[in-house]
C-alpha cells in the first residue's frame, strides 16, 4: 500500500491538535486522497500533551498504527518541545514546522536537530490571539504546515473550515487566519 | 455518497437510517460521540417519532430498552467497558428474553487500572451471555453493520441481542471516507420490526418470568437453538447486504490464501495492517495467509477450520486476555481445530490501547515462521519492567 504522506501533529490539550489532522483529512479527501486522521493523549484534560496523526495517500488506507517516521512534524505549542521526543523518527528530508516565536536558528539549536532536516517556525500563538483573541493554534499551524508543503490546496482548507465551523464569523476568523500563515510560510520556504 | 466522516457519525447516520423507535444511552468515553450525534438529530427533529432517552445509568439505559423492545420497539444503545459490564446484567436478561435490542460497544480495556483506550476485554466478559457478537474492521464496515445488526436481530427465527464491536479511538476517532447510505438503501434492505409477541394491555403477556426447574433448561436450550439458527441468518443477511448495497464484506471469517503455511487470525481494527503486513511477506517469499474472523458469536468453528486445516502453523493476534489460561480468541480457534494438529501461537497486543507498530506484527510473523518462538500464549509490545513480589 502506498502511502503518500505521514504527518505527526503535537501540541496540548485545548489548543486544537485533533482538529488540526481532522481539518485535513477533510480536506485532502476533496483533493482526491484517501485520508485518515486520528489522536492520542494522556489524560482527558486541556494543557496534557497531545498527538495526532494524518495520513494521505491514492489508495484507501488500512494502517492505523500511530505514525513512527513522519515526512512533517507540526508542533502547536513551544513547550511540548523537551517534554516531548517531537523530532522522533522525522524521515531524512522531512521538515518540522513548529509554533515557536524565537526562530527556526534558536530552535535548530536547543534540539541538536540533524543537519538534513529543515525547521521552519512561525509565531502562531501571536497570529491566533490577533485574530481570535485566543490562544488556539490550529488553524494556524494547519495553514503553516499547507504553506510549507503544498501537500493540500488552499482552496480546499478554506472550504473544509466554512463547513467546519457553525458560525460564518468564526469560519471568516480562522479562514484569514489560516492564509496568513500559509502565506507567511510560502514566503519562508520560497516554493 | 462518500464522505471523510468521524467513526461516531458512521454509526449516528446508520442508526437514524435504521428509524429506531427508542435509544436511550448513558455517555462514556469512546462511545460518547455517537449518542450525542444521535441526541443532535433527535433534537433537531430529523428521528421522526423516535424517543430519545438520557438514562441514569449504563444500568437504566439497557433496562429503558428492555421495557421499550418488549413492546415492540426497535432500541439502540451503545456503550463499553464498565459501562458494558454496568448494563451487562440487563443484556443477559434481554438475551434470556429474547429482546432483539442493538448495541454498538466501542471497545475499550476494563478498570483497574482505569484505561479508556482500545482492547477488547469487555466484550469478551459478555461473550456467553446469548448476544450475537460481530467485529469489524474500518468505520465503513461499521456503518453497514447497522442495519444488518437490526435485521438479525429482528428475524423471527433469531430475536437475539446484537453488538455490533468497533474498536474505540482505532475506529471511533479516526476519520476517514465512508460512503455514507441513503434512507431508500436501507429502507429496502430492513423492513419494519413485526415482533412475534410483544407487550400490550390487549393480550397480556409476561416476559423473562421466573422458571423453576422443571421448564428453565428448555428455555436455554431454544437460546442455544436461536444462537446456533443466527448462524445461518447472519450470513443470509450479510450476502443479501452485498447484493443490495454492493458492499460485500464476506461471510463470518474472511481467509485470504489460508493455503499458506502459516495463517494469522485477526478481529477488528488491527486486521486491515495485518492484511498489509501479510501481502508485504508474501512479496518477500513468505508462505503466509490471513484469516479474518467477523462473527464471534455465534462462533463460526466450521469456517475457521476449513480455513485453518492446511496451516502447519497458526498465529492468533488477541486483543484481551482470560486470565489464568490464554487469549479467548486463540481458545476458539484451538477448539474449532480440535483433532488437528498445527503448531499453535498467540499474541495479546496492544492492551489497553497501547500501539501496535507495524514493525512488531512483522517480528511476531517472522519469529513464528523462522521458529524462534515457543508454542503457545504470548505478551507483545510489552515494555520490560520487574514485578515486585513480597
Amino acid at each position: 500500500m502506498n502511502i503518500l504522506v505521514e504527518v505527526r501533529f503535537h501540541g496540548r490539550g485545548g489548543q486544537g491538535v485533533v482538529t488540526a489532522a481532522d481539518m485535513l483529512a477533510v480536506a485532502g479527501f476533496k483533493d482526491g486522497y484517501y485520508t485518515l486522521s486520528f489522536p492520542t493523549f494522556g489524560a482527558e484534560k486541556r494543557g496534557t500533551p497531545v498527538a495526532s496523526f494524518l495520513r494521505l495517500s491514492d489508495e484507501p488506507i488500512v494502517v492505523r498504527d500511530e505514525i513512527y517516521y513522519p515526512d512533517y512534524v507540526v508542533v502547536m505549542d513551544p513547550t511540548v518541545i523537551g517534554p516531548v521526543n517531537v523530532e522522533s523518527g522525522l524521515k531524512e528530508g522531512g521538515k518540522i514546522i513548529a509554533n515557536y516565536p524565537k526562530g527556526s536558528e534558536d530552535l535548530k539549536k536547543s534540539m541538536g536537530t540533524k543537519a538534513e532536516v529543515d525547521v521552519y517556525t512561525i509565531n502562531a500563538t501571536k497570529m491566533a490571539m490577533e485574530h481570535l483573541g485566543r490562544p488556539i493554534t490550529n488553524s494556524a499551524m494547519v495553514g503553516a504546515l499547507v504553506g510549507a508543503t503544498n501537500i493540500i490546496k488552499l482552496d480546499s482548507l478554506i472550504e473544509t473550515v466554512y463547513e467546519w465551523f457553525g458560525s460564518k464569523e468564526l469560519a471568516e476568523k480562522n479562514a484569514k487566519l489560516i492564509k496568513e500563515a500559509y502565506d507567511y510560510m510560502k514566503e519562508v520556504c520560497k516554493w | 455518497m462518500k464522505k471523510v466522516v468521524r467513526g461516531f457519525y458512521s454509526i449516528a447516520h446508520s442508526v437514524k437510517l435504521c428509524r429506531p423507535n427508542v435509544i436511550a444511552a448513558y455517555p462514556i468515553t469512546p462511545q460518547t460521540e455517537i449518542v450525542e450525534n444521535l441526541a443532535k438529530m433527535y433534537a433537531n427533529g430529523e428521528l421522526g417519532d423516535c424517543e430519545y432517552v438520557t438514562a441514569e445509568s449504563e444500568f437504566g439505559a439497557a433496562s429503558i430498552l428492555v421495557g421499550a423492545s418488549a413492546t415492540g420497539a426497535r432500541t439502540f444503545t451503545a456503550t463499553c467497558s464498565q459501562g458494558l459490564i454496568l448494563m451487562s446484567e440487563v443484556l443477559l436478561n434481554a438475551a434470556g428474553m429474547r429482546l432483539p435490542i442493538v448495541l454498538v460497544n466501542t471497545n475499550r480495556a476494563i478498570s483497574a487500572p482505569l484505561s479508556i483506550w482500545n482492547d477488547h476485554q469487555d466484550s469478551m466478559l459478555l461473550r456467553d451471555g446469548g448476544l450475537i457478537q460481530i467485529h469489524v474492521e474500518t468505520n465503513q464496515e461499521a456503518h453497514d453493520m447497522v442495519p444488518v445488526a437490526f435485521k438479525v436481530a429482528e428475524n423471527s427465527k433469531v430475536m437475539l441481542p446484537f453488538m455490533v464491536n468497533m474498536d474505540g479511538f482505532k475506529l471511533t476517532h479516526a476519520y476517514e471516507p465512508v460512503d455514507l447510505l441513503e434512507q431508500e438503501d436501507v429502507d429496502s434492505f430492513l423492513p419494519p420490526y413485526q415482533p412475534p409477541a410483544y407487550l400490550t394491555t390487549k393480550n397480556p403477556l409476561t416476559f423473562g418470568s421466573y422458571a423453576p426447574p422443571h421448564c428453565y433448561a428448555e428455555f436455554r436450550v431454544a437460546l442455544q437453538n436461536a444462537m446456533l439458527r443466527a448462524k445461518d441468518e447472519i450470513e443470509r443477511a450479510y450476502k443479501e447486504w452485498g447484493e443490495i448495497i454492493g458492499r460485500d464484506w464476506g461471510g463470518h471469517v474472511v481467509g485470504e490464501n489460508t493455503d499458506s503455511d502459516l495463517v494469522v487470525v485477526s478481529m477488528g481494527s488491527l486486521t486491515g495492517m495485518a492484511r498489509d503486513v501479510v501481502n508485504q511477506l508474501r512479496k518477500e517469499g513468505m508462505s503466509v495467509g490471513l484469516l479474518k474472523i467477523r462473527t464471534f458469536r455465534p462462533f463460526p468453528a466450521k469456517e475457521v477450520r476449513d480455513e485453518l486445516s492446511n496451516a502447519s502453523k497458526i498465529i492468533v493476534l488477541e486483543r484481551a486476555v482470560s486470565f489464568g489460561y490464554e487469549g479467548p480468541v486463540g481458545i476458539e480457534v484451538k477448539s474449532a481445530l480440535f483433532g488437528l494438529s498445527p503448531e499453535f501461537y498467540s499474541f495479546a497486543v496492544g492492551l489497553g490501547g497501547r500501539d501496535v507498530p507495524r514493525e512488531e506484527l512483522v517480528k511476531i510473523i517472522r519469529d513464528v515462521y523462522e521458529g524462534k518462538v515457543e508454542q503457545g500464549f504470548h505478551f507483545r509490545t510489552i515494555k520490560e519492567f520487574e514485578e515486585v513480589v513480597v
